[in-house]
């Protein structure tokens, strides 16, 4: 099929990771390390079956309800002392998180790990305010060092090995001396960051569950910084995409298990924290005030179209980059979106246009490990499909961003050639005639077959087709 | 892991075959062979010559109404209530998954439905309805497999090809690393994106390589194509096999 010229951001930067053998190698050696534990925890086939309808039920349910749930959840956060703040866009979220602190005269914050803080780029963002913003998760901590982005969900420097992390922190902090021991890394970094903990005005951390009949936010974390950096400043502000809100509390545990288990492999992480309210009068620790500061973009939109919603279902568990061969060859940055990999094929092209994105539409050959591993049965190759099919021939009134965008005349003429050559066996046995009998002189270096032999050598059709074999052998035709 | 033979009024005297436009242009041998692997069972087998393919790259590039379109005169070219057997799991979850879903809301549903219902992957028909009992006349032999994405995930077949390749004497199959990992075939995703399509048969002919087994089987038309193309680039002597003719050559009178 013809190719059309449109936005080749992945195709570009996947194109260079690709040449970095060493990039490869990490991702590679990372990747398998995360598939076999996630093996062994789900080694019980029966098991994984009923706890993945579980995860996906409870929420598929939570979605049906969402716009309720969310009203709860705000009602019972205000019931609990929590401040509740909605923001549209990226833009809202920063000015909101901005208006906190100055009201707090805060200008010093650390933060827990928040994809949602991604998606915003609030680092940046306060950092232009006059606000210093450090990340106390390990991983995050090590790529703001470099200026760096995520490039994994869950382990976010996961593209790095041990040597350069040892290099980073040998540089940049002072009085270290360069070691590659992972506790004494660990060690380092934690000099540092236990200061910084007991100087900042405030701290910001992330969302994983809102229970919305309690008004509780569920946080799971490994290192507690998390727990530091929402009970020790004075001020704690969690932010969540409005998609996080389940309904109960008994949803939480399946979830929990779901998460852990599908995302580094543990049966439970070190901390799970569980906060519901500012400090009261008689206690002696916690932050006096908690603002929750709820994020759309592009969800509520992504929420119309009942068969995409799913794409909301997910727990952020990484699994499905973990298991998909693309993500492990090209690694998380060439994607040049919040979310890398499977779900970031689906959530990019639907927040940005499926135009826009495109190319990471294209990016999947379909094998479905992604959508085998999902423990909320996100079916993501299907969207993938669908999406597909958006930025084609999109459906009458569509509420997909881009829609119709993403093909072009060249190509769907192509497909209607031959969808009428598939439909008329008369023209396609013409065509493996031709095939067939040309075979010899098929050239290599056809356009449409370049992108194939850069690799591989050129297909030969066979001498004969199935049709006329298995006429000379006197199968029955009817 | 297979019970006893099927008993006879269980086994249907009749199967359709829908060879698939890969095995036609480029394994024909291979398509032949599960004819008469079937036909060895005693079942008749129906070809019907108007067949051309599933619709699958149109489906899969986001052009579905031409694959409806295609989809809709496969359908009717095989209209008796009689088992379709393909080779080719990923053809086979095309028809059986996706079918319905392109005629949903559409009149022609309930024929897409029961023609879904009718659809088997060849070594799961093989294995589960005629339960086969297959005698090795070959010589010694060592062997790798490569699994299909759409056989494993789509049709779920696992244990098939394996219990039939055990019933084999005299074939080693050796395990390839990674086995469940895509080959990077996925259709137009080799044109779409070569270099990440590269990458990823580059390291499946690897892993097909280090086995020093000298014949690569698989189910699946696409999945050969691809490897085999890689490794003839990289001047492998590794011969691609599709199952069904491996099958067949090894255990046919002489
Ligand atoms: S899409 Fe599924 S597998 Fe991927 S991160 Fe979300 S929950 Fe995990």
């Amino acid at each position: 099929m013809p190719v059309e010229p449109g936005s080749h951001r992945f195709r570009d930067a996947a194109s260079s990771a690709l040449k970095d053998p060493g990039l490869r190698a990490n991702f590679r050696r990372a990747m398998d390390g995360l598939i076999s534990k996630r093996a062994a925890q789900f080694a019980d086939p029966v098991e994984w079956r009923d706890l993945k309808r579980l995860g996906s039920a409870i929420r598929a349910r939570s979605l049906a309800r969402l716009p309720e749930l969310l009203e709860r959840l705000e009602g019972r956060c205000l019931g609990n002392g929590i401040q509740v703040r909605w923001a549209e866009t990226t833009e809202d979220a920063n000015r909101i998180v901005l208006e906190i602190l100055r009201s707090h005269g805060a200008t010093r914050v650390v933060k827990g790990k928040s994809m949602v803080s991604e998606e915003m780029h609030l680092n940046e963002f306060l950092e232009e305010h006059g606000v210093e913003s450090l990340e106390s998760d390990l991983g995050e901590y090590i790529i703001q060092l470099d200026g760096e982005t995520p490039s994994h969900i869950i382990m976010p420097a996961i593209h790095k090995n041990r040597q350069q992390i040892a290099r980073l922190l040998g540089e940049k902090i002072r009085g270290a001396r360069y070691t590659e021991d992972i506790d004494e890394l660990t060690g380092i970094a934690r000099r540092v960051l236990r200061k910084k903990f007991f100087e900042a005005d405030a701290g910001i951390s992330g969302v994983n569950f809102a229970v919305a009949e309690t008004g509780t936010l569920c946080l799971v974390e490994n290192e507690g910084n998390g727990r530091m950096s929402t009970h020790v400043p004075p001020v704690h502000i969690a932010l969540m995409g409005l998609e996080k809100v389940v309904e109960n509390l008994e949803d939480v545990p399946p979830l929990y298990s779901l998460l852990t288990r599908s995302a580094t492999g543990q049966s439970i992480t070190t901390y799970f924290n569980m906060i519901t309210r500012p400090r009261t009068e008689a206690e002696k620790d916690g932050p006096l005030a908690v603002y929750l500061v709820i994020l759309d973009n592009g969800r509520s939109r992504i929420f119309e179209d009942p068969e995409l919603a799913a794409t909301l279902r997910c727990i952020r568990c990484g699994a499905c980059m973990n298991h998909c061969p693309v993500y492990t060859r090209v690694g998380g940055h060439a994607y040049e979106s919040t979310y890398p990999g499977p779900i970031g094929k689906i959530l990019a092209p639907q927040t940005d246009g499926v135009g826009a994105r495109h190319d990471l539409v294209e990016a999947s050959s379909l094998c479905g490990a992604c959508g085998e591993v999902c423990p909320v049965g996100i079916p993501i190759p299907e969207l993938i499909v669908r999406l597909r099919q958006e930025a084609a021939q999109p459906e009458p009134g569509s509420t997909v961003r881009g829609a119709g965008t993403g093909g072009s005349r060249g190509e769907s003429l192509a497909w209607r050639l031959w969808a009428k050559s598939h439909r008329h066996p008369v023209l396609y046995r013409l065509l493996g005639l031709t095939a067939t009998r040309l075979r010899r002189f098929i050239p290599g270096r056809l356009p449409v077959l370049a992108a194939w032999t850069s690799a591989r050598s050129t297909p030969r059709p066979a001498a004969r087709t199935l049709h006329e074999l298995a006429k000379s052998a006197g199968v029955a035709d009817e | 892991m297979i019970s006893p033979e099927t008993p006879p009024d269980e086994r249907p005297a009749d199967v359709y075959y829908y060879g698939t436009c890969l095995v036609d242009l480029f394994y024909p041998e291979a398509g032949l062979s599960g004819i008469r692997l079937l036909e060895r069972e005693g079942v008749r087998v129906v070809y019907p010559q108007g067949q051309t393919c599933c619709g699958q790259p149109a489906y899969n590039s986001g052009y579905s109404s031409e694959a409806r379109a295609v989809a809709r005169s496969q359908i009717e070219r095989f209209s008796r209530p009689w088992p379709v057997v393909v080779p080719s799991g990923s053809c086979a979850g095309m028809m059986k998954h996706y079918y319905p879903s392109l005629f949903d809301g559409d009149p022609f549903l309930e024929r897409a439905l029961e023609f879904a219902g009718r659809i088997h992957e060849l070594t799961s028909f093989l294995v589960r309805v005629l339960r086969v009992r297959l005698v090795d006349r070959g010589e010694p032999a060592r062997v790798t497999w490569h699994t299909s994405c759409h056989a494993l995930r789509e049709m779920g077949i696992r244990d098939e090809p394996a219990s039939l390749l055990a019933q084999l004497e005299r074939v080693e199959v050796i395990p390839l690393a990674r086995e469940s990992e895509c080959c990077g075939f996925g259709g137009t995703f080799a044109v779409r994106h070569p270099e990440i399509s590269a990458a990823m048969v580059e390291d499946k002919a690897a892993a097909v390589a280090a086995t020093g087994a000298p014949t690569l089987l698989s189910g699946d038309g696409g999945c050969l194509l691809n490897i085999a193309g890689r490794l003839e680039a990289t001047g492998q002597r590794v011969r691609p096999v599709h199952i069904a003719q491996f099958l067949w050559e090894r255990t046919r009178a002489r």
